[in-house]
């Protein structure tokens, strides 16, 4: 059972932004984005959600957010999704570099959830 | 008196054609408490709605709601549409079981406060959801009660949303999507009856 992580943003450019931070330490680690609307404006999308979810090649997923309606919208998807999709209310950044960091060096789900904790901040 | 598939598309047409009215109103409530794109966003929602009934008539009250709700939830793109989109999935849900409005705006705002994590106080449309749907099971709906509604929550300090980034500077504003909720409480008092 591998394990992926999913980025959302309001914003295209910081939901494609944010992982190429990723990719530095965690390039084997399956990373899928969804960032804005339907049309590419400011907004979040449950369909792109969705399609990012089906695209990782992992069938487990911590999913990161960065504000309110990101979270409805993965939710929606969460419910929808035959994956097990983890959802974390932490800062979006730290967070995703601290999870990327440790599930390329092969740490179990417990011991990354642990170290988001301390970046919950929504 | 009863819900039918037929007034439902009369309602929410009346609804669609308020919220494009309004458009440029509920985006300026969205500007000194959030993004200013409430219009906007609720705008293309509806228009998708109406499409989405025009291309294929609902044969179903459950299939009306439903329809309404993929639209809103594929097309709103802010906070308003999953949480519109699920107070209509909701109905969907309890129209299986009952045309009672009361029973399905009940059903609708519980999906709501669930969703966005919003209680009656925090200066959102479970402000207007809630007392609401409270009256239509009281069969009490007047457009009284949604003004007054709507209007209670200028003096909130928000405590959801975007608007809640601001904390006490939001006082002195309505919500806009109390407002926008408050279109559709009237487009269902305007509807012939359905009540
Ligand atoms: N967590 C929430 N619970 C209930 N209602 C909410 C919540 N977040 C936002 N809203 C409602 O959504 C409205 C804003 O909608 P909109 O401007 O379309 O979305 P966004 O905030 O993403 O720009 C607010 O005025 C409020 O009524
Ligand atoms: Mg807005």
């Amino acid at each position: 059972m591998s394990l992926g992580i999913t980025i959302v943003s309001h914003v295209p450019e910081i939901a494609a932004g944010l992982p190429k931070l990723l990719k530095q330490v965690a390039a084997d680690v399956p990373l899928t984005y969804a960032g804005g609307t339907d049309d590419g404006d400011i907004g979040t999308s449950m369909e792109k959600i969705n399609q990012a979810f089906d695209d990782n090649s992992a069938d487990e997923i911590l999913a990161f957010y960065d504000l309110g309606s990101a979270k409805m919208n993965l939710e929606m998807a969460q419910e929808m999704s035959e994956k097990t999709i983890h959802l974390y209310d932490t800062a979006l950044i730290e967070s995703a570099y601290t999870a990327a960091s440790l599930l390329q060096a092969g740490v179990s789900l417990k011991d990354v959830e642990e170290q988001l904790k301390p970046l919950k901040v929504k | 008196m009863a819900l039918t598939v037929d007034n439902l598309i009369e309602w929410i047409n009346n609804f669609s054609q308020k919220v494009n009215e309004h458009k440029d109103y509920l985006s300026e409530l969205d500007t000194p408490i959030g993004d200013g794109d409430h219009g906007n966003n609720m705008a293309r929602g509806v228009n998708a709605v109406q499409e989405s009934l025009t291309n294929k008539k609902p044969a179903e009250l459950t299939d009306a709601f439903k329809q309404v709700a993929m639209a809103l939830i594929s097309k709103v793109g802010g906070a308003s549409g999953p949480l519109y989109g699920t107070a209509f999935l909701e109905m969907a849900k309890k129209s299986k079981d009952t045309t009672d409005l009361g029973e399905l705006f009940t059903a609708a705002n519980e999906g709501v406060k669930k969703r966005g994590g919003a209680k009656v106080g925090d200066k959102t449309m479970v402000d207007v959801f809630e007392p609401l749907a409270e009256k239509l099971t009281q069969g009490l709906l007047e457009q009284s009660e949604i003004d007054e509604a709507v209007e209670g929550t200028k003096d909130l300090v928000a405590k959801k949303g975007r608007a809640s980034y601001l904390g006490e500077r939001s006082v002195g504003h309505l919500d806009p999507g109390a407002m926008s909720s408050g279109y559709l409480f009237s487009a269902l008092i305007e509807t012939e009856g359905i009540l």
